[in-house]
């Protein structure tokens, strides 16, 4: 399955992925609470350098990333012009695309099983109250393995749909699209309880 | 036990999958993403609690780094976003429609289903939304409400059809609808 690691790669890559979470914690907070626009106009030049030091292939595919906020921005430049506060505007359209960027930097860095084993890490204080986090661990593997799944089903559902119909895909489609995750979900539990259960 | 966890992990799956699957259009030719109908389809399906559980799952798997979120959006970058709100409100919203149908129980399953998911999947997941909304671009609640306010009517349209659809799977496999269970 499709995941936003970066194929580059790069130093932060092997850095901790724990570290790096709670380094995106703290630097989240600090963009929230500061006012200045000094502040936010280095930190989102801070963000950019980051994006850049890995070379072009991974600047370009980072802003990529960060041009699905631009009808945010749209209206945050018309907002802020039209009221004549163009500093205010300027200030909370540099922070939304600095936490922003920083965030979608976690995540490019960071490989799949390094952030599983973070949520394992996190979740082993449960297990020491008797709850069992197996359930959790199963229930992650058996989403990353049926998404994919199930969405070729549904594009085999829309294909015979338009085989039959000159009309485009209706909401129609969902009911025997849920039938079958449903039934999916129906085997999958017998064939775990067939292997021992959980 | 069993049961359970492949219900909840398969439905996760189905929001995710019906944000991967190409566009489905109402109607009147709108397109709309299917995915906000999975989350209330949760609800009325799955229950208040078990619902709440496979939307949140779903959402750990965005945050881990997995582009499930329709348009292939997903990682932690979409939870500091203008829209995060709406995340954060998902489960909760797929709670609510789900508390709502499992207690109703006089009502006809498609009315039920469809005034909670109006309840739940509108109502409550736009107060959060908005909320975030209002918060990430630094406006009042009043300001952010009307940048969301086109989307209400189409919102609610998917919450009559999440109403039908719930009926409609009741029929289908009596036993799965385990929010009337």
């Amino acid at each position: 399955m499709i995941c936003l690691t970066s194929p580059v790669e790069t130093r932060a890559h092997r850095w901790p992925a724990g570290a790096k979470l709670a380094a995106l914690c703290v630097a989240t907070m600090v963009l929230f609470a500061a006012r200045a626009p000094l502040f936010h106009a280095a930190a989102f030049l801070g963000m950019l350098a980051l994006y850049a030091a890995p070379g072009r292939v991974f600047l370009r595919a980072g802003v990529g990333r960060l041009l699905v906020l631009w009808p945010f921005l749209a209206v945050i430049a018309l907002w802020h012009g039209w009221t004549g506060t163009p500093e205010a505007g300027l200030v909370i359209a540099l922070r939304l695309v600095t936490a922003v960027g920083l965030a979608n930097l976690v995540t490019m860095t960071t490989r799949l099983d390094d952030m599983i084993a973070v949520l394992r890490r996190l979740a082993a204080p449960l297990r020491r109250f008797g709850i069992s986090t197996r359930a959790l661990e199963l229930g992650v593997a058996l989403v990353i393995r049926f998404t994919p799944a199930l969405a070729h089903k549904g594009g085999l559902l829309a294909q015979s749909w338009r085989a039959r119909s000159p009309r485009r895909v209706g909401w129609r489609i969902v009911l025997p699209f849920a039938l079958l995750a449903i039934d999916d979900a129906d085997h999958v539990a017998e064939a775990i309880r067939a292997r021992g259960g959980i | 036990m069993e049961r359970n966890i492949a219900l909840i992990a398969l439905f996760a799956a189905l929001i995710a999958a019906l944000g991967l699957i190409p566009q489905v259009t109402l109607a009147f030719g709108v397109p709309i993403s299917a995915q906000s109908l999975g989350v209330m389809l949760c609800g009325t399906v799955l229950g208040a609690r078990r619902g709440a559980l496979a939307v949140l799952l779903f959402l750990l798997l965005v945050a881990l780094g997995l582009p499930l979120l329709a348009g292939g959006r997903g990682g932690l970058g979409v939870f500091a976003g203008p829209t995060a709100g709406f995340l954060v409100g998902f489960p909760v919203a797929a709670f609510v429609t789900g508390w709502i149908v499992e207690r109703w129980r006089g009502a006809p399953l498609a009315l039920a289903a469809g005034v909670a998911s109006v309840i739940g999947g509108v109502v409550v997941l736009y107060a959060f939304g908005i909320t975030g909304m209002a918060l990430v671009l630094g406006k009042t609640w009043g300001e952010a409400a009307l940048l969301v306010a086109v989307f209400v009517p189409g919102d609610a349209l998917k919450a009559a059809i999440a109403g039908m659809l719930t009926a409609a799977l009741a029929r289908a496999r009596p036993g799965s609808v385990l929010s009337r269970g």
